[in-house]
């Protein structure tokens, strides 16, 4: 459902088949994070339920946060950004090669400023060149952001970055001495929950977000209702684009460093928290907390078995497996609604 | 009627033609529609039909001919174009967003909206969404569960009208139906048109366009008859009959009911 404001599942509902179907899709995050957290806190008593460790978890994967805000946003047009990985690093190159010679305001504006620009180019792309599928346009993007990546740092990583620049990705708030230790809060984790509360309300309350929910239900009706469409898909991979320079920003502060390698592969990571989370790939559905669900969920499976000494291999099964059933129970729900 | 106590003319079409490539969709094609007149346009398959009204809404540009409202020359380049003047349109496929609420729906592209920094951020007001939908749905006697019903989850009744009632929300002068009873079981098909009277009451001016002759001799004042693209015949209803404006459908005129079609 994508509605805030509406409690009664129960209402549209027609079957007691249905009902489960709603409320999986509605709470099946929630049951599988609970399960998560309940089997890690069995292994590890511990470590995992500390301060310390929650934390990590949120740190740790506040780039895949940033860059699923992006992707939940095109997949929710029914579109696809496979371009984020590579515009992470273009970004992050540029704003390490930058560094050296530009005063720091500079150097903190120029990634994410990058990345617009090839979210931009993107968006113009996919809605001007009539290109048959988001894909092919991304893909390209995902190629050329790549080279160049390696040609603004001659293929070379770039290390010392000045401090006003490390601050999001590597500040803490300190919070003094308990449990055990001085604690600490990561300004990142801050800014992450920042983000998602504020394009919460885009997606929900303003009229931007909903007209994304309506395209991706049905563009051709969003178009003749007066929608510009064009013009909404070019804002959303802009802002895509953003969210990755943004990501490349944060790593470039948390590793002091910019290095041309940075977010291989990292786009296929977020596409799967988005999905994890109960978006729709075929547009028009899905949450912004159900992603943070997903992201969630990524995080806890390698936090589990990084605590259990269990090899990433079978992290990445297991991410496999929990995408193909996520997948399913989309299907199966749209089978079910689709059947008068 | 005498021509001086009709009422004015709202929409009017003067040769237009409209070409897809080699495709000839329409060829000088005219019409005009009245103030609170209900029009029928019939034709077979392909004949153009949906193409002509496609141009009346502002999603096809005609290739030639020029449209007047109001006696004033009009030309759209978007539908939201031919929104602002009262010109609605119920498309054959309906055209909703099934995802979205029935609500979110009848407001889709004229949202209800509180804003904030000079129009820079705009609010959903969802609130006076739900309210006006329900108000309006209650006007037009729709009924429904609730307004925050998923269209997705309507019956296909009920989703005609809640694409009626988008098309009606807002001062609707001209309100084009495109098979609105094609998909619909019999009970659906009687609101429906019963619907179309209401709007007529109202002073709207409507086009259907339906092959069921039952709707046409139903609802309509005029039949007009497309056929390959052209305009074929037209006449007042009390003027013709069902059998000849089936002969205009198969391209005949002057049609007498000897045609096999005639007993089905
Ligand atoms: N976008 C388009 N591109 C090319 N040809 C088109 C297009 N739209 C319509 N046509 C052609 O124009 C002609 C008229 O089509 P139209 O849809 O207006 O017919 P119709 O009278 O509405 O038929 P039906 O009763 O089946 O709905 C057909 O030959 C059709 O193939
Ligand atoms: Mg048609």
């Amino acid at each position: 459902m994508t509605d805030s404001d509406s409690s009664d599942a129960g209402d549209r509902t027609t079957g007691k088949r249905l009902d489960v179907v709603a409320l999986l899709d509605r709470y099946g995050i929630v049951i599988v994070i609970a399960v998560l957290g309940l089997l890690i806190y069995a292994s590890q008593p511990d470590v995992f339920f500390t301060w310390r460790n929650i934390t990590n978890i949120l740190n740790q994967n506040s780039v895949h946060a940033i860059l699923a805000i992006g992707m939940f946003m095109v997949i929710l047009t029914a579109g696809i950004d496979l371009s984020v990985g590579s515009v992470l690093a273009l970004s992050m190159m540029c704003l390490a090669v930058l560094s050296a010679s530009m005063p720091w305001p500079v150097t903190l504006v120029i990634g994410p400023l990058v990345g617009s620009v090839a979210g931009f180019v993107n968006g113009v792309g996919i809605t001007k060149l009539k290109m048959p599928h988001p894909f092919i346009m991304t893909l390209g993007m995902l190629f050329a952001a790549r080279g160049l990546a390696n040609i603004v740092s001659g293929g070379v990583p770039y290390s010392g970055l000045p401090d006003p620049v490390r601050f999001l990705g590597s500040a803490r708030i300190p919070l003094g001495e308990w449990g055990g230790g001085m604690q600490s809060l990561p300004v990142v984790v801050v800014f992450v929950v920042a983000l998602y509360i504020g394009f919460h309300i885009v997606f929900e309350h303003t009229v931007f977000g909903r007209r994304l929910y309506s395209i991706g239900g049905n563009p051709q009706a969003a178009r003749v209702s007066g929608i510009d469409v064009d013009r909404h898909l070019i804002i959303v991979y802009t802002i895509c684009g953003f969210m990755a320079g943004l990501a490349g920003l944060v790593m470039a502060g948390r590793t002091n460093s910019g290095f041309p390698n940075a977010g291989m592969g990292i786009e296929l990571e977020a596409i799967a928290a988005v999905i994890i989370g109960g978006a729709s790939f075929f547009g028009g559905r899905g949450t912004l907390i159900g992603v943070f669900g997903g992201v969630l969920v990524m995080g806890l499976i390698n936090n589990g078995l990084n605590l259990n000494n269990v090899s990433v291999f079978y992290q990445q099964v297991l991410i496999g497996i929990i995408i193909v059933v996520a997948v399913s129970v989309d299907v199966f729900r749209r089978n079910v609604s689709t059947r008068k | 009627m005498n021509e001086m106590d009709r009422p004015p003319v709202v929409l009017e079409a003067r040769g237009i033609s409209k070409y897809f490539g080699a495709v000839t969709a329409l060829e000088d094609v005219s019409f005009s529609l009245r103030k609170g007149e209900v029009i029928g346009i019939v034709g077979d398959n392909g004949a153009g039909k949906s193409t002509l009204m496609k141009v009346l809404s502002g999603l096809y540009r005609p290739s030639e001919g020029k449209l007047l409202f109001e006696g004033n020359e009009v030309n759209f380049s978007t539908p939201s174009d031919a929104r602002r003047l009262g010109i609605e349109m119920v498309y054959q496929d309906l055209a909703l967003a099934e995802n979205m609420n029935i609500a979110e729906n009848i407001f889709l592209g004229t949202e209800p909206r509180r804003t904030f920094l000079g129009g820079l951020i705009s609010f959903y007001d969802h609130r006076q969404a739900r309210a006006r939908a329900s108000e309006h749905l209650e006007t037009l006697k729709i009924h429904v569960k609730s307004v925050e019903q998923a269209v997705g989850d309507l019956s296909g009744g009920q989703r005609q009208a809640v694409a009626i009632a988008r098309a009606t929300a807002f001062d609707a002068k001209v309100v084009i139906m495109d098979e609105p009873t094609a998909a619909l079981a019999i009970r659906e098909v009687g609101k429906v048109l019963d619907l179309i009277k209401d709007l007529k009451k109202r002073g709207i001016s409507v086009i259907l366009i339906s092959h069921r002759m039952d709707d046409i001799f139903y609802v309509c004042d005029r039949v007009l008859a497309l056929f390959h693209g052209k305009n074929f015949a037209q006449a007042d209803l009390g003027d013709t009959s069902r059998s000849e404006v089936i002969g205009w459908i198969m391209g005949t005129l002057n049609h007498k009911g000897t045609l096999a079609h005639d007993r089905l």
